[in-house]
């Protein structure tokens, strides 16, 4: 009997909460609005009904004493999921995440462990005000000691939230907020992939896109409308920020010859940079263009009337595709 | 019947809220504070804090004040002959940090800032960890669970969070123990120090967040920090605040005790602040010279937290100067030790920097080790046994 549904993005990582806490009563969910309410976009729905206020517990409106107290519990033993509401609401967290969290293991010589998972929705295209629609995942990604992931799909999502839960170290997770209501099919047993392992979601031969999270699905219809124009488009999700997946990502750039890399958070700078090095210290003789990037402008998040303008959309990742193809 | 509520039912009546740790009765500007040894080395008495203390648990202080501080001068002239790269001192904060860190339970936990080295003399951290963190040997060598002794924090406040987190985890499993935040004045001007104190009150966490206020954040004078008394402070996050002569080891013990067992019986957290002053320079790299006058730190050497324990031990006869001679005797061969074992500390070989970053394996970091491996190879017979003195 097949346990197959469908359910959106936002539900998934619910189921994936749930039993991360049934099979480990250290697992904690902390975060502003966690409980009755199941948080703003309701991922932590009805947990606290069924775990107690113990185990999913509001906390005062701080950020960085979520993640601060998250880190003592870490300490005493505690595997703490901390919900950052939205991903501009992080930096008060900034220094926790960066200089506490990530840095204590190697600072104790490998004498302490901190699982602590920080969930933080991500990315624009939601119609809201200012610090709501932020892409900031290169700073984390950026950081020795933290492991950043981002889900694109409710059977990542389902998957993925439970081994970020089982990591050792500390893991920054990525939700793509858009996405959140978006259905699709959700085997709880199948046998998941590897955390930090890169997907090919459709394979093609002369073009590869990578992207992640929010981006994957933008590139996915981009590849259709492509392959009416006679243009085949392997799509890459990322799935893992920090470490990257370059041999999957090689593979395929030495199959294609070519690599557009897309993401939200701009491109300055950005994941699409360290990808374009790092496929071209690899794949130097396989490349017949150079790597291109779409991702977002070197500008503050706009105002939402002009989001879709800022944002990558399926005719700029065609139109960097036709880029490279003309090289 | 808890220790706690014991001290509550002998109340004295100029407390207006009829607890030891309730509000002041006099003007800010006045502050009670508590005291069981004069500068002169009088015994006193506190209603609220009695304290039964042997004439070897007094010596047993005395010792550690005496050996701490000796610990810290040989630190201070290790730097200042090239040994470490630099020394955060303890002088005259002696007696807050042995009369908080002995009234630690076996199971209490403590995390500490970067300056706590006579706490972490308490918690049975040996002394060679610290000299080697500021040789720049590592960031923190124990491990913190062996010691209940969390690692040195260097970001000013972020350890008041860890603390609170821990005693939040502490009540989750209903244990019955407590947890000691050490932080400075200039420390509670952070945001993660006052969220950690609505934390703890919100979640009535067992932490006693234990202020040692020197006086001074490197240059910047208390009152740069703060218009009221510091312990007035905890106040307004709903929960006791006092005041201790944080000269006074007996007091400082007494105090934290009392703290300590309030946050155990399930009464939450308790700011205590110990008055004390930093009678050496922030770091060995600052110059107080720029900033306070010489006449301040006279006035205190008056109040110097191991000459009154000294003096009330030799008045009352509780110990004779054979003893006294034995202590610095002993003082003198833990330095003599530590500075050969701080001489001896091998530089780590370069390669150990990468074992440490993760739990689980990385691959860029694996990539990266495997890189600089073979670079140094080309420079070395055998890069991952050398010292790093041959890879510079």
């Amino acid at each position: 009997m097949s346990a197959r549904a469908t359910t959106t993005l936002a539900k998934a990582l619910n189921m994936g909460l749930r039993s991360a806490m049934e099979r480990d009563p250290k697992v904690l969910i902390m975060g502003e609005d966690v409980g009755k309410l199941g948080g703003v976009f309701r991922v932590t729905d009805g947990l606290q009904k069924d775990f107690g206020e113990q185990r999913v517990i509001d906390t005062p409106l701080a950020e960085s004493g979520i993640v601060g107290t998250a880190i003592g519990l870490a300490l005493r033993g505690f595997r703490p999921v901390v919900e950052i509401q939205f991903d501009g609401f992080v930096y008060p967290a900034f220094d926790q995440i960066v200089s506490q969290l990530a840095k204590m293991h190697a600072r104790s010589l490998g004498h302490v462990r901190l699982p602590v998972v920080v969930r933080i929705p991500v990315g624009g295209g939601i119609g809201a005000v200012e610090h709501h629609s932020e892409s900031n995942e290169a700073y984390f990604a950026h950081t020795a000691g933290l492991r950043v992931v981002a889900c694109s799909n409710p059977a990542d999502a389902y998957f993925m939230i439970q081994q970020a839960i089982a990591s050792e170290d500390p893991v920054v997770f990525y939700e793509p907020k858009r996405r959140y209501w978006e259905k699709a099919e959700l085997d709880p047993e199948a046998t998941p992939m590897p955390l930090h392992e890169a997907r090919v979601v459709r394979p093609g031969e002369h073009v590869t896109v990578a992207a992640y999270g929010p981006m994957v699905r933008t590139c996915l219809e981009a590849a259709t409308v492509a392959e009416q124009e006679g243009r085949s488009l392997e799509v890459i999700d990322l799935r893992s920020l920090s470490p990257l997946d370059l041999p999957l990502l090689c593979a395929s750039v030495e199959r294609t010859g070519r690599l557009v890399v897309v993401h939200e958070a701009p491109v300055f700078l950005g994941l699409g940079a360290e990808v374009a090095a790092r496929v071209t210290e690899r794949c130097f003789y396989s490349l017949q263009a150079p790597v291109l990037r779409v991702g977002g402008f070197h500008l503050p998040y706009p105002p939402a009337r002009l989001e879709e303008e800022y944002l990558p959309d399926l005719d700029r990742v065609l139109d960097a595709v036709d880029r490279s193809m003309a090289f | 019947m808890t220790m706690a509520s014991e001290i509550e039912g002998s109340q004295p009546a100029h407390h207006a809220a009829g607890h030891p740790f309730g509000p002041p009765a006099g003007p800010a500007g006045d502050p009670p504070l508590v005291q069981l040894l004069t500068p002169e080395g009088e015994r006193v008495e506190h209603p609220d804090f009695p304290l039964e203390v042997t004439a070897e648990e007094l010596r047993g202080l005395y010792r550690d004040l005496v050996l701490v501080r000796r610990v810290d001068t040989e630190a201070t002239a290790l730097q200042r002959q090239g040994e470490l790269g630099i020394w955060a001192s303890l002088l005259g904060q002696e007696a807050a940090q042995i009369g908080s860190g002995r009234a630690l339970a076996p199971d209490d936990y403590a995390f500490p800032t970067y300056r706590e080295h006579g706490v972490a003399w308490c918690r049975g951290v040996d002394p060679l960890n610290l000299l080697a963190l500021f040789r720049g040997v590592h960031h923190g060598g124990w491990d913190p669970d062996e010691h209940n002794f969390h690692l040195y924090t260097i970001v000013i406040g972020d350890q008041a969070l860890h603390a609170t987190g821990y005693g939040m985890g502490l009540t989750m499993e209903g244990a019955e123990s407590a947890v000691i935040a050490y932080f400075g004045d200039g420390a509670t001007s952070q945001g993660d120090v006052n969220e950690a104190f609505i934390f703890a009150s919100v979640f009535n966490a067992p932490v006693v967040f234990f202020c040692q206020n020197n006086q001074w954040a490197i240059s910047e004078p208390l009152e740069r920090q703060s218009k009221i008394p510091l312990y007035q402070r905890a106040r307004g996050f709903g929960f006791p605040g006092i005041r201790v002569d944080g000269n006074d080891v007996l007091a400082v013990l007494a105090v934290t005790r009392a703290a300590l067992e309030r946050a155990r019986a399930g009464e939450g957290p308790t700011f205590v602040e110990a008055f004390t002053y930093r009678m050496g320079a922030h770091t060995t790299s600052d110059d107080p010279t720029r900033y306070r006058l010489a006449s301040e730190l006279e006035t205190w050497k008056l109040k110097d937290p191991i000459e009154r324990v000294k003096a009330h031990l030799a008045r009352t006869g509780q110990a004779d100067t054979a003893f006294f001679a034995a202590v610095e005797a002993e003082a003198d061969e833990l330095a003599a030790r530590l500075r050969h074992d701080c001489l001896a500390l091998p530089d780590p070989a370069p390669l150990s920097m990468f074992d440490h970053p993760y739990v689980e394996p990385h691959p860029l970091v694996a990539e990266e080790r495997e890189q600089f491996g073979a670079y140094l190879s080309r420079f070395a017979e055998d890069p991952a046994s050398s010292s790093s003195t041959e890879g510079r």
